[in-house]
């Protein structure tokens, strides 16, 4: 294992105090220092928002693009240079709002990436608006008389998307939380993780109490690999919100289905002279 | 010498095979081609059509006059038979009933119902038309071979045979020379520039007409060893080349109409982070969807100041074939070099103009990466935006140095990559991003001028007015009429040395756009202060000709 320390950052932390994110933090730097992860080797990508300043929090390579935006460069980041370890930390409303249709497709493309979503249904750095997994009702900075939609089921969409990973865990649960960070950045393909975390500030409904008293663990009697189970389960909240590995799949990864990246270096050391597209010219004489 | 020959007919009537075939054909007999498309947003049905121009002479654009007109159906006829020449002809099928005693109507239906395929109406009509110009079968069958299966060229050889008994020759033409150029269509050449330049990944979204330059990517990216990744739209294209290029490998994605208004955001984002990225943009006539499959100049305004904020940008528009292939390499170079973002504009028009040029020396293409080593972190800490009197700084790839760490932001940002606001920070990475369009001003490409040397009329046009202003100011000189014509290529940041050494003896300046508002003109005003006096302007989606440039310049002007 190596020393957590060596990922410590300089930056000064933008948190609330008593944000979930300051679990989150040293659960992926436990995780990285566990799996043996070098700096150079992590890239962590994001969108905007509170979950999405991780770049600056944790000495890795960073990449913090637009709101809505991390998977498609996050993508491109590992189709570059299969060597790297990537890691997208963003929030409900990036992942699931601004940024439903990466998703969406990030699934199908099945990269090699793990996908962390800071859940704390509620937009964090624009102050208290509702967001796509706001409890359908529930009053906020925005929707005086509650919010009007119904609550997107994430996991239930990346099931029926057969997301080759999907899991739940709670940032008031370090132990959890690292075990299932080592199992998503080490599984093949694209691993989304839903991570309850509570906000202290905007969502006075689902606190640390209400994740607490409202989740429960899956055990081993579960099995992740049996897909309509899975949807199942990821359709559950009301009666209780599954923890753990809900789906997997291991399947070909998008980079399984290219032979040159997958059989080749990665796409960043390939070496090109540009006489080799002369013979391309032939298809015009 | 020159002909020119307009196959129309409706979508879905495989017209597009055989007047490919048929270009090739004539090019292979030595001549010089030039081929342009006009065709409806639609799978099947409507009009559309083809004209190929060809003669003993370098052609540059298209040309209103028709020697023959090939027509598939009773429109095309209606349409184009006012264009054509007292001795031209037009071949269509007998059942279409049409008094013109330049008809030459065949059986072709029936013969090609005979031959066992109705597909081969258009070889046989082929065969017609190398008949009548007094063309020989030389390299004909080799052409129908490296398309078909041989069952498919012996059925197609027979039916241009059985054509080419049907007429007499009539047009007395010159022999062609040697071939020894290629035919090619600026969005390929683009593809062809971008896969020479060693672009290692391209993404895009499918949109005419823009389309093709991906299509030829993809086709050969496993040749190439290159990706081409067909996205869920075209702020997944853009972003996901951004975080290729930052993860080292060199990056292109590309759109048209409205999929380039969606990649704006990207577009600071690329210039915030300093990420090297060309983005072509294939432009067709707005707004929204417009005409999608027609062609206009009008996205120049919008691409200058495309994104909020101020990001340094360069602008370059493709006049012709020959000019894709150099832009697009020296556009990857320049990003590369400056760490910026490289927008190539096309249009409809040239995407779908075919000509013959000479084939492109690939020694002179060369690939300039501008990427660090170790001697950028020789004080301990890799710092991504490290200030440098040029505003560049070393650039290097994550993942490749143990140790070093490369942290990019799209909010403003210090030298390390975090997060700031303060103040002297902005300021300073603002001049530092914005300061390397003083080196890049440097190395600009002037616009080609033809013309006399003091021109009392001074045309100015961009990208491809280039060949049909090429040929009006020949039609004008013809005339003894004192003219001349700057073409740009490079437009942002404007070369101005040969504006402003011929518009201080010319009388009139002249814009002459495909778009409503004159957007060269407002640029060069914005930018020198010199005002065109008059504009000549076009908006309908369809290319001016250098006759409508012309007889709108005696007409409007002088």
């Amino acid at each position: 294992m190596l020393d957590v320390k060596m990922y410590d950052s300089k930056d000064e932390i933008a948190w609330c105090p008593g944000c979930g994110n300051f679990s989150i933090l040293p659960a992926l730097k436990q995780a990285l220092a566990e799996l043996e992860l070098e700096p150079h080797e992590v890239v962590v990508a994001s969108g905007i928002g509170q979950a999405a300043k991780m770049p600056h929090y944790i000495t890795v390579n960073g990449f913090n693009g637009l709101h809505g935006r991390a998977v498609p460069p996050a993508t491109g980041i590992k189709i570059a240079n299969k060597d790297l370890n990537v890691i997208i930390h963003s929030g409900d409303g990036d992942t699931y709002g601004e940024g439903g249709n990466h998703l969406i497709h990030g699934i199908r493309r099945n990269v090699n990436i793990a996908h962390f979503v800071h859940q704390n249904q509620i937009y964090g750095l624009t102050k208290g608006q509702g967001s796509p997994t706001t409890t359908k009702g529930q009053k906020t900075t925005m929707q005086f008389d509650g919010v009007r939609m119904d609550q997107l089921r994430p996991l239930a969409l990346a099931v029926s998307l057969d997301c080759s990973f999907v899991a739940r865990s709670f940032s008031g649960d370090k132990e959890h939380l690292v075990s299932i960070m080592k199992q998503a950045i080490t599984h093949k393909g694209y691993a989304l993780v839903d991570i309850l975390q509570p906000c202290v500030i905007f969502n006075h409904v689902n606190t640390y109490k209400w994740y607490k008293e409202n989740s429960y663990y899956l055990d081993e009697s579960y099995d992740p690999t049996d897909k309509v189970a899975a949807f199942q389960k990821a359709l559950e909240w009301e009666e209780g919100v599954p923890l753990g590995v809900i789906y997997k799949n291991e399947k070909p990864t998008y980079i399984d289905g290219v032979p040159y990246l997958n059989e080749g270096p990665p796409l960043v050391d390939r070496k090109w002279d540009p006489k080799e597209a002369e013979k391309f010219m032939e298809d015009f004489r | 010498m020159k002909y020119n020959i307009l196959i129309g007919g409706s979508a879905g009537q495989g017209m597009d095979t055989w007047a490919v075939l048929l270009e090739k054909i004539i090019k292979r007999k030595g001549y010089y081609v030039f081929s342009n498309k006009d065709y409806m947003s639609r799978i099947r049905g409507g009009h559309n059509f083809i004209q190929i121009r060809f003669g003993t002479e370098p052609i540059s654009s298209h040309d209103p006059k028709l020697d023959i007109i090939v027509a598939l159906d009773k429109n095309t006829i209606d349409f184009h038979t006012e264009r054509l020449q007292e001795n031209g002809v037009i071949i269509c099928d007998q059942a279409i009933e049409i008094e013109d005693k330049r008809v030459l109507a065949l059986p072709l239906k029936e013969l090609a119902k005979e031959l066992g395929n109705p597909k081969v109406t258009g070889t046989i009509c082929m065969g017609v038309v190398l008949k009548l110009f007094g063309m020989n079968f030389d390299r004909v069958e080799e052409v129908f071979e490296e398309k078909f299966e041989k069952e498919t060229t012996e059925l197609n050889f027979k039916a241009f045979q059985e054509g080419y008994e049907y007429a007499q020759q009539q047009f007395h033409i010159e022999k062609g020379g040697e071939d020894q150029h290629i035919l090619i269509n600026s969005n390929q050449a683009i593809a062809l520039g971008a896969l020479a330049g060693g672009v290692g990944f391209f993404a895009g979204y499918p949109m005419t007409p823009f389309t093709s330059i991906m299509t030829y990517m993809s086709e050969k990216q496993e040749d190439a060893k290159m990706v081409v990744e067909q996205v869920e739209d075209e702020i997944a294209a853009i972003n996901m080349a951004i975080g290729t290029s930052y993860a080292g490998v060199r990056s292109m994605t590309g759109t048209s109409g409205g999929g380039f208004s969606l990649m704006t955001e990207a577009l600071g984002l690329a210039g915030i982070m300093e990420n090297p990225l060309v983005v072509a943009n294939i432009q067709r006539p707005g707004p929204a969807t417009g005409l999608p499959t027609r062609t206009e100049q009008s996205d120049l305004s919008f691409i200058l100041t495309a994104s909020h904020g101020e990001i340094p940008r360069m602008v370059l528009a493709v006049r012709h074939a020959e000019d894709a292939f150099y832009q697009t390499v020296r556009a990857l170079n320049l990003a590369d070099k400056y760490q910026m973002l490289v927008i190539i504009l096309g249009d409809q028009y040239l995407s779908d103009a075919t000509e013959t040029i000479k084939p492109y020396d690939f020694s002179k293409v060369t690939i300039e990466r501008h990427i660090a080593g170790k001697e950028s972190f020789k004080d301990g800490e890799y710092k991504r935006y490290q200030p440098t009197e040029d505003g560049l700084s070393p650039r290097i790839i994550p993942g490749k140095h143990r140790g070093q760490i490369v942290l990019t932001d799209s909010d403003e940002h210090n030298e390390y990559g975090h997060i700031t606001e303060s103040a002297e920070v902005r300021t300073a990475m603002m001049d530092k991003r914005m300061k390397r369009m003083d080196a890049l001003k440097e190395e600009l490409i002037e616009p080609d001028y033809f013309g006399v040397d003091h021109p009392e009329n001074l045309l100015i046009g961009w990208g491809s007015m280039y060949g049909p202003l090429k040929e009006a100011v020949a039609l004008l000189q013809e005339e003894g009429i004192s003219v001349g014509t700057l073409v740009f290529g490079d437009i942002y940041p404007l070369p101005t040395k040969l504006l402003e050494k011929y518009s201080t003896t010319a009388k009139q300046i002249l814009n002459v756009e495909q778009n409503y508002t004159g957007q060269l003109a407002k640029l060069i005003r914005q930018e020198t202060g010199i005002h065109c006096s008059k504009s000549i302007l076009k908006y309908d989606g369809r290319q001016m000709c250098s006759h409508e440039i012309y007889s709108r310049v005696k007409g409007e002007v002088l």
